[in-house]
């Protein structure tokens, strides 16, 4: 990120991001973290100044859905109890992360949230999942719906290999069997949205598995957008791919925000600190994974409300 | 150095140099000369002692070449290395052989008239431009397409069971297949003939003989396609299903077409399997000479009954004709599996 390595033209992309969420959101913007970002000088280490330079969009959710809930989540894996009480709300159009160690559950918890976790055949849950005021595991609730309107993104890039560029985009729309009128500005939107219109639009018919990981990891956001989800949930999508790749993302993130509701898992501080609104901190104890702590990832990053998470952000463990 | 030695032209540094390979040149010419001079010597005689003198003598030299020059642990590496080698030509040497026989013994004699003719106004013995294998040609087409068509979608089916629905039955019916596989072929035919034939009362016929290699076909195919289904990635599922689609459309729209070139394998392997198998069709095609165009009744051939009933009868014209049908169905064989391969190659990213 620019902003750790050259603090005047970081603070002043911070401060116009700052200004564009606001157009986008129609909130307010957040005085505080621009006064932040632009008239203290950022040091290159502290995430709490990352956490700070970004203009949150915090608050009440934007017109229209109530979003994602999480209420009393509990996981258990044949008798392991890995999951215990988690509740957590993703408000509409915000970037939730949840970070913590390996093994505590955040990919577990993600996977709840869209209904993959049903598929390993030792799974149990309890609690419920509101969207949009509908428990998402009521008896007779569509599935294949619900993970329409809960889009996902894998840790390793997973372009479908027998299909072209096009395809890949597009195959949303035939897996659901959905049929839309116009498939090519589709296509070209959704690419434009994750970012790799311009580098794949003269290769639209190559196969997925001709791009660089980082071109195929956008390119699995662009077909998880293909399909118009509310929530998009991402499990360690820059996991697999260097920094530059790893930017771009970063900056797909950014800007999908303004429309969908993204939920990430990620083990790097700074990026969740540089993408996030909202933060969740997961620990496990040995015993089931726990939220440990969840808030504004500016308060997450300069004043948390518990030691652990201090700990955590902090580098001291973990 | 100075910036001009250096050279910028593609190099193989790694590469033995001349001199470095003066040695093992020096130790294969003494190998094959040490061997005829103990072949020459020794009560050993003939291809098999030469052979043999030949293996020992090039195991002990490498060996020795290689502790001399540099320590034992090169000298172990020689000699699996040799025995690697040696292992290699004992699987290429037959089947070399068994090839060259067959194209030396079957080309030469061949004709047109054998596509366009049956055996039902000639004598075996006739001479080779008389007569021809036309009927067993379309036997054998009629059965195996006929297996083909049967087995692969029961086979890949099956294996579908077993590796993306994980029934409750799984496990059952993998050992099951399992277990089909090992069934010696005649048990198939006496399978179909039991059943079909005496029980339900049909006569000798194609759709008989296609019966019998289907029960041989369908455990290569759902065996070999299981192994290829469980090769897809699991992450390549779930993102199917992420994307709000059903088990099946998953399967069919995503797993199947990764998995494409080598379910294609699977059914080639499955018809290798079947395609010369001669005692089940004794008992259900009944055997022909005449061509019989309907394969749902009458007496049928095929190549495995051609050669078999030639090579019976023993004349010497007789026997070419049977070397003819090996030579013939060998070339059909490799024809079709290579349009299978061309058409079936995966057009993604390179496997």
């Amino acid at each position: 990120m620019s902003n750790q390595t050259d603090s005047n033209s970081g603070n002043s992309r911070e401060t116009n991001r700052g200004a564009n969420m606001s157009k986008v959101t129609g909130k307010p913007v957040d005085k505080a973290a621009i006064r932040g970002a632009s008239s203290s000088p950022v040091s290159s280490h502290s995430l709490a100044d990352v956490a700070n330079a970004r203009a949150s969009k915090l608050g009440a959710p934007t017109t229209g859905s109530t979003g994602l809930e999480a209420k009393n989540i509990h996981a258990w894996f044949g008798k392991k109890h890995v999951l215990e009480d988690i509740s957590m709300d993703f408000f509409s159009g915000t970037v939730t992360a949840l970070i913590g160690p390996s093994g505590c559950g955040k990919s577990t918890f993600i996977r709840i949230l869209n209904r993959m976790h049903e598929f390993i055949p030792t799974a149990a849950l309890a609690g419920q999942v509101i969207l949009d005021g509908k428990d998402v595991y009521e008896p007779g609730v569509d599935v294949t719906k619900i993970r329409l309107r809960v889009g996902m993104v894998f840790q390793k890039p997973n372009p479908f290999p027998s299909m072209t560029i096009k395809e890949n985009v597009l195959s949303g729309l035939r897996l659901a069997q959905i049929k839309i009128e116009n498939e090519a500005e589709l296509l070209e939107s959704c690419l434009r949205r994750a970012g790799l219109w311009d580098e794949v639009k003269d290769r639209l018919d190559e196969y997925g598995g001709a791009l660089s990981g980082g071109q195929q990891q956008r390119l699995c956001i662009a077909r998880s957008l293909a399909v118009n989800p509310q929530v998009l949930l991402m499990d360690e999508p820059c996991s697999a791919l260097d920094p530059g790749s790893t930017l771009r993302i970063e900056e797909t993130i950014r800007e999908l925000s303004a429309s969908i509701s993204i939920v990430i898992v990620t083990h790097n501080m700074q990026q969740a600190a540089r993408v996030s609104d909202y933060t969740g901190f997961f620990l496990s104890d040995g015993g089931p994974g726990r939220l440990i702590e969840s808030a504004t990832t500016t308060e997450i990053f300069t004043n948390p409300k518990q030691k652990r998470t201090e700990d955590y952000v902090s580098g001291r463990f973990g | 150095m100075s910036q001009t030695m250096i050279i910028n032209t593609p190099q193989k540094p790694w590469k033995l140099t001349p001199k470095q390979l003066l040695p093992d040149l020096l130790g294969a010419i003494f190998t094959v000369a040490a061997t005829f001079a103990i072949v020459a010597i020794s009560p050993l005689k003939g291809k098999l002692g030469f052979a043999l003198t030949l293996i020992t003598m090039s195991i002990l030299v490498s060996t020795a070449v290689s502790w001399i020059r540099q320590d034992r642990k090169a000298a172990m590496n020689s000699t699996t290395t040799v025995l690697v080698y040696i292992a290699a030509a004992f699987v290429i040497i037959p089947l070399t052989s068994v090839l060259y026989e067959i194209v030396r013994l079957g080309a030469p004699s061949l004709s047109f008239n054998m596509f366009t003719n049956d055996m039902s106004q000639t004598a075996s013995e006739a001479p080779l431009t008389e007569g021809g294998l036309l009927h067993a040609v379309v036997g054998t087409a009629y059965i195996v397409t006929f297996a083909t068509l049967l087995s692969t979608p029961i086979g890949i089916l099956t294996a579908l069971y077993i590796v993306e629905v994980k029934g409750r039955f799984a496990g059952l019916v993998r050992f099951f297949v399992q277990a089909m596989s090992g069934v010696p072929s005649i048990v198939a035919g006496l399978f179909i003939f039991a059943v079909w034939m005496i029980q339900l009362g049909n006569s000798y016929s194609g759709l008989a003989g296609g019966l019998a290699l289907t029960v041989l076909m369908i455990p290569t195919v759902a065996r070999t396609s299981e192994e290829v289904l469980k090769l897809i990635p699991a992450d390549l599922r779930e993102a199917g299903l992420a994307l709000g689609a059903t088990q099946w459309r998953t399967v069919a729209m995503v797993v199947i077409p990764a998995a494409k070139s080598g379910l294609i394998t699977a059914v080639i392997l499955g018809i290798a399997r079947v395609v010369g198998e001669t005692a089940p069709l004794l008992l259900t095609l009944g055997g022909a000479d005449a061509l019989n165009l309907n394969p749902t009744q009458g007496n049928m051939s095929a190549f495995p009954y051609y050669v078999w009933k030639n090579l019976l009868l023993g004349s010497e014209n007789a026997v070419s004709r049977a070397w003819q049908g090996v030579f013939i169905l060998m070339v059909l064989v490799l024809i079709f599996f290579a349009l299978a391969r061309y058409f079936g190659a995966a057009k993604g990213a390179p496997k």
